[in-house]
């Protein structure tokens, strides 16, 4: 049967970064809703400022080919709609059966548009901001840590309709457990999320982020931590096909706060994690861990950056990589420690696991140390498979194919650990490692 | 214990081999039969080491001559997880981390892999966690090392007792103990050295590799094989292993020296 498409795109060239951006802030919907302002501001950004390329130090290592090859007058049909009955969030397509929450865990649904707290009673601890609350929160830490004006936050800004947006008091028992499912032909999914955690609040949330077909995700959130407050933050993302994802995560810590991150990830043709950390005052503790997986063509990018504004603060990072056929893992980890953050402790690890002749790796620490008082550390390794703990696994007559799969589910588990307890219904491990 | 009707368990002939393009092993020989525990003594790179990796299969060892048959079967042929599945079971001097694996269930794969060579049923983790804490007794082992990961910040003691607990789960016919004694206190010697002595059977075969004489105190040899210079120079009782110990290795050199110029 011939095809009655009339599509006359498909065998187009991804068109010029300036026009791509041009085209589609011209098919955005006009700004509307609680974030019109914001809208705005993001669309005059985008117009001022080129798609980033190779030439920007940030990116020199990210090609943006995934994201061009979107058609940026389908990706603009965002339709911006409020208050809608929640039900009404299409489930993306029947084979994206969810598995059921894990007990003791509070799912939303988010789509971008839609008010996914409509018609739910959120768990004690959790309230909604006010109208008046958001505009004053909205964008702070962003500035905090320095990454307002960065291509894909202005991008989520210019896009996004809806944020989710919480107070959080006490400790909260539940874990909150956000999902969005992106599907379809050049479909955009911008998400934002705020969360503002009290004086010695504490609160787990898991994000799960699905995108298949060539939809691009954008995910912006921020998190201002106070006094002795504590969040245990897990990022699941899995993508397919040509699904691009790109996600900026903003946390500003005060004093003897704790932030924990687990951020797993494989299969987008393109996917960029932006963590962006501040102790505001130092004193604080971070915890960053992630596992990227990339092959056949995928590139997947980890970016992050933490700041110390004031003494003693620490932080723990292991950031690991698996890549296969051409896939290529990018890690760019910047600490900065200025004079004021004496006694700093930073610890930073880059391991990557490298499995084809055709994969490749760059990976870059970047310690701005100017305090003379502090334990800094970083490292990177790049290896195949440890030789001597594959034969250390065949003289217990461990076979060698039994052997690799052993050392790759310990090289993700050392990550997987610290993900939130609710993450085990999404099979994190197994979504990894099927078929590697 | 010897008895010269026992089974043939492990047969060296004139083994050479080198690692890159350095030899090693120049002409070992060496027999062992069932019951009998020998140990292979002898300096820092005499090739004491390289014997145990080369008969364990280690991929960065070449054999260039000579045999090795074990139970009348060519070993060098085999991989290492086949040698390991019919009953040879290499103690490492460095025991190896492996991060994120969990001690328990590398302990589980391991042994149900020797159990199907054997033709017994996989065990399931139940079983095999009945089976291992009975077991952990042979070396006195903290059940709390079962939920690490493998051998992953363990002292030199507790990596040494994790062996012998894997040698225990095994129940190997040929054990080699590379340097098993080295790094451990004199009560963790007394510990892993009980545990040698548990395991062995008139069935089975013990071949230690060590430096010193103080394991051969605790555990006793039926023969002694003084090494140097990729070969075994002498053979004798534990008796030997004494006088190495009174006379130290300099009577070695000498005899190094007039075998070199013959």
């Amino acid at each position: 049967m011939v095809s009655a498409s009339t599509s006359t795109t498909s065998s187009a060239q991804p068109m010029a970064a300036n026009a791509w951006i041009t085209e589609f802030l011209e098919r955005l919907p006009a700004p509307s809703g609680d974030l019109e302002a914001v809208q705005w501001r993001g669309r005059e950004a985008l117009a001022r400022q080129p798609l980033p390329s190779r030439r920007n130090e940030d990116w020199r290592f990210t090609d943006l080919g995934s994201l061009k090859a979107l058609d940026p007058a389908l990706l603009a049909q965002v339709e911006a709609t409020e208050g809608t009955d929640p039900a009404a969030i299409p489930i993306a397509d029947s084979a994206d059966a969810l598995p059921a929450p894990a007990a003791g865990t509070m799912r939303l649904r988010l789509d971008g548009r839609h008010d996914p707290l409509a018609g739910q009673t959120l768990p004690a601890g959790l309230t909604r901001l006010s109208g008046e609350e958001l505009q004053q929160a909205l964008g702070h830490t962003l500035a905090r840590c320095g990454c307002e004006q960065h291509w894909p936050v202005e991008f989520n800004q210019a896009s996004a309709s809806h944020c989710l947006a919480l107070r959080v008091s006490g400790s909260v028992a539940e874990t909150l457990e956000l999902v969005a499912t992106a599907s379809g032909e050049s479909a955009l999914l911008p998400i934002r999320v705020l969360l503002l955690l009290e004086e010695k609040a504490s609160l787990k949330v898991l994000q799960v982020q699905l995108g298949s077909g060539s939809s691009l995700s954008s995910l912006v959130v921020e998190m201002h931590l106070g006094r002795e407050a504590e969040v245990q933050h897990g990022l699941l993302a899995f993508g397919e096909g040509e699904a691009c994802l790109l996600a900026h995560l903003a946390v500003e810590q005060e004093i003897e706060s704790r932030f924990h991150s687990v951020v797993a990830s494989r299969g987008w043709a393109l996917a960029r994690f932006e963590p962006r950390i501040t102790q505001v005052e130092g004193a604080a503790h971070t915890d960053l861990k992630a596992i990227q997986v990339a092959q056949d063509h995928q590139l997947v990018d980890g970016h992050s950056r933490v700041e110390f504004l004031g003494p003693d603060g620490s932080l723990e990072q292991l950031h690991k990589a698996i890549v296969d056929g051409h896939g290529h893992s990018v890690f760019d980890g910047a600490v900065s420690v200025p004079r004021r953050a004496q006694r700093t402790n930073a610890n930073q690890m880059s391991r990557n696991l490298l499995l084809s002749d055709q994969a490749r790796i760059d990976t870059k620490p970047e310690l701005e140390i100017v305090a003379d008082d502090v334990r800094c550390t970083h490292g990177a390794t790049v290896s195949r498979l440890q030789h001597d703990q594959l034969f250390y696994l065949q003289s217990r007559g461990i076979d060698a194919a039994t052997a690799s799969r052993l050392l790759k589910r310990g090289f993700c588990q050392e990550v997987l650990v610290d993900l939130p307890a609710a993450a085990a219904s999404w099979q994190p491990l197994q979504r990894l490692l099927a078929e590697v | 214990m010897i008895s010269p009707d026992a089974d043939l368990l492990l047969e060296i002939v004139d083994l050479h081999a080198r690692v890159e393009d350095q030899p090693i092993l120049k002409g070992v020989n060496l027999t062992i039969r069932a019951g009998e525990i020998h140990a292979v003594m002898g300096r820092n790179g005499s090739g004491k080491s390289t014997l145990s990796k080369v008969l364990a299969g280690h991929p960065s060892y070449t054999v260039t001559a000579g045999s090795v048959r074990y139970r009348g079967q060519d070993l060098l042929e085999l991989d290492p997880e086949k040698r390991a599945r019919i009953g040879l079971f290499l103690g490492f001097q460095y025991p190896v981390e492996i991060p994120g694996v969990s001690n328990l269930e590398f302990l589980r794969v391991a042994t149900n892999a020797r159990r199907s060579e054997l033709a017994k049923e996989d065990l399931d983790p139940f079983a095999f966690e009945d089976l291992v804490r009975e077991r952990l007794e042979v070396v006195q082992m903290n059940p709390s090392f079962l939920e690490r990961s493998v051998n992953e910040g363990f002292s030199g003691g507790e990596k040494k007792r994790n062996e012998i607990l894997q040698m225990a789960l095994l129940e190997p016919v040929v054990a080699i103990l590379d340097e098993t004694d080295s790094g451990l206190d004199i009560d963790a010697l007394r510990i892993v050295a009980g545990g040698v002595n548990q395991l062995a059977t008139a069935d089975n075969a013990t071949l230690l590799i060590t430096h010193y004489q103080r394991l051969l105190d605790v555990i006793t040899p039926d023969y002694v094989h003084v090494m140097a210079a990729g070969r075994i120079l002498r053979t004798g009782g534990k008796e030997l292993a004494l006088e190495l110990e009174e006379r130290g290795y300099d009577w070695v050199d000498q005899e190094l020296a007039v075998l070199e110029v013959a």
